[in-house]
């Protein structure tokens, strides 16, 4: 351990300890200061922003500017306050917002159970392999990951369009062109497509940490090659799949871009319909109870079963 | 470990899966006629159009100061939270923190990006600042939620880190801030580095929150494309995109050459 005593550099005053002593002065140690920036920039843009969604949520939609009505209207020297609750009662009565929550959780589900099939055993593959081609596969999952989403889903346009590469292909053998986009096929495909990087990283990082004496022995104790995998491999990479299927599924219940590059117009994702609901009919406060019913219905729900997952993994600790 | 031929073929037919549409798109890009699947020869004609037309080149040009600076900040701010988190083991409102700064990992685009709309309009409805929409909203907007990828990127560096060594520093009697810069800063270098790409390309890639937050005359790059995209097909985006899954190219396999070199060194000390 000799070399590291040399590798420290000789002590110098260093600008901060200069700063260190400045904050002092004033009564912030470091360690306040730490914690304060971020929590305060967190506070400003993430927490209030929340807050004044579900605010807007309450008001109704009027012409100018901002299109919504005041919650807070100073009358006679009294302030008074109104709140409507007409946009909740919309989501629950009017069948396309109902819908379109399903839907997107039919999708997103679907998609994820799809990823996973397709993404396990090439995990698995890239896992089995020997260095380099293991670094080499590697790279041609991380690649996609690190390329432009929105422009993968134009090339997956490109493909699947009706004069597009498959059909062309299918064409040579006098196959009719097939219907694809504008499908809720074609947003199967696309969530699965660009999201099974997302799903493939999580499972190979569990699986290449399988020891292979595990199942050497469960081979030698006389188990079928399948009955080591459902009760071997299977439920030692259950972390990866669990990561994984998060790491797919949560993205693509509030797609927007998929939807409505790929779907028709009959594809609902409630993604799609927010974004409908605020650029296309410039309702402010609908758009805004359709994010807060999002936020309850779908995102608590989510951060809580990672909470439960992560107490689980720090027991096992 | 005895061989079956399906994890070959499904791992050659995925690979096809995510490959062929890139790649169709790429040798597109080359090609002469305006339908951009009717081959009818090679030519680079889709990208002296493109580096002729001025609304892609701004947007593009805003994009990256955008992601730039967005990056570096949220650089800054996420490698402190994960400090605050992974450190300082207890202080009032932690959970909190670290509830916040998790969200927007799980926080859908749409929702992100219409609060954030909400609150700048609100706030100059009351302060008369953010004046406008532009660069600076879509920025902040930027920053806050690639502030939460950093700073998961830096908490499972720092938590794998060998305390002893911070504790050694201590010991010799260096300041906290001291320790923080000499030890360990250079040491989750690496996670710094790969946090701030991170951020920047996230950034680069948004389409949703942007659309959300920017004003008039600010487009960036993805709200061009989309918008091209969506009026119908258009050949110049195929030569951006060739552009940039080429750069990206590059990156992932230097990237991958570094990491090889480096490990041979490591596995010597």
């Amino acid at each position: 351990m000799s070399t590291l005593d040399a590798d420290l550099p000789p002590p110098r005053q260093r600008p901060w300890s200069l700063i260190e002593r400045s904050l002092a002065g004033i009564g912030l140690s470091g360690r306040a200061l730490v914690i304060f920036a971020p929590a305060l920039w967190l506070i400003v843009f993430f927490l209030v922003p929340l807050a004044v969604v579900f605010g807007i949520s309450l008001a109704v939609k009027q012409f100018g500017r901002p299109p919504y009505t005041d919650l807070l209207t100073a009358e006679d020297g009294t302030v008074q306050l109104t709140l409507h609750l007409s946009n909740y009662i919309r989501l629950f009565t009017d069948a396309l917002y109902v819908n379109a929550y399903l839907n997107s959780i039919k999708i997103a589900a679907i998609a994820t159970a799809i990823a996973l099939l397709i993404g396990y055993p090439m995990a698995y593959f890239i896992a089995r392999t020997q260095d380099p081609w293991r670094n080499i596969l590697l790279m041609l999952v991380i690649l996609p990951f690190w390329t432009s989403f929105l422009l993968r889903v134009y090339a997956l346009a490109g493909f699947m369009r009706g004069n597009g590469v498959i059909n062309n292909f299918l064409g040579l053998f006098g196959i009719p062109p097939l219907v694809m986009m504008q499908t809720d096929f074609a947003v199967y495909v696309g969530i699965v497509y660009t999201y099974l990087p997302f799903m493939i990283l999580p499972l190979y990082t569990t699986l290449v940490k399988l020891d292979p004496a595990l199942l050497e022995a469960s081979a030698d104790l006389g188990a079928k090659p399948w009955r080591t995998f459902l009760s071997v491999t299977l439920p030692l990479s259950m972390p990866g799949i669990i990561a994984g299927s998060m790491l797919v599924f949560i993205p693509a219940i509030g797609e927007f871009v998929i939807p409505s590059l790929l779907g028709g117009p009959g594809t609902l994702m409630i993604g799609r319909v927010l974004w409908d609901e605020f650029f296309a009919n410039t309702n402010w406060p609908r758009s805004a109870a359709v994010a807060i019913a999002m936020l309850v219905v779908v995102v608590v729900p989510i951060m809580l079963m990672q909470r439960a997952q992560d107490a689980v993994v720090e027991r096992r600790k | 470990m005895r061989r079956g031929w399906f994890l070959p073929l499904a791992a050659a037919l995925g690979f096809v899966f995510l490959y062929a549409p890139i790649v169709s798109l790429v040798v597109f890009s080359f090609n002469e006629n305006r339908l951009v699947t009717v081959w009818s020869g090679f030519s680079l004609r889709w990208y002296g159009e493109l580096f002729r037309d001025p609304q892609i080149l701004g947007a593009a040009w805003l994009s990256l100061q955008i992601a730039a600076i967005s990056a570096t900040i949220a650089l800054v701010l996420g490698t402190l939270c994960a400090v605050a988190l992974v450190r300082f083991k207890r202080f009032r409102g932690r959970t909190a923190l670290a509830g916040m700064v998790s969200a927007p990992l799980v926080m859908p685009d749409v929702i992100t990006g219409l609060s954030l709309l909400l609150l700048f309009v609100a706030m100059e409805g009351l302060f008369g600042w953010p004046s406008g929409r532009g660069m600076l909203t879509v920025t902040i907007a930027h920053s806050t939620f690639c502030m939460a990828y950093v700073c998961v990127v830096v908490q499972s560096r720092l938590s794998d880190l060998d305390l002893s060594l911070e504790e050694a520093a201590m010991d010799l009697g260096a300041t906290p801030a001291r320790v923080f810069f000499d030890i360990t800063l250079p040491i989750i270098a690496p996670a710094l580095v790969s946090g701030w790409l991170l951020a920047f390309t996230l950034s680069l890639d948004d389409l949703v929150i942007a659309s959300f937050v920017s004003g008039p005359g600010s487009s960036t790059l993805p709200m061009v494309i989309f918008s091209k995209v969506r009026l119908g097909v258009s050949p110049d985006v195929n030569a951006l995109a060739t552009i940039i899954i080429g750069i990206v190219a590059l990156g992932v396999v230097a990237a991958t050459i570094f990491q090889l070199r480096a490990r041979p060194k490591r596995a010597r000390a």
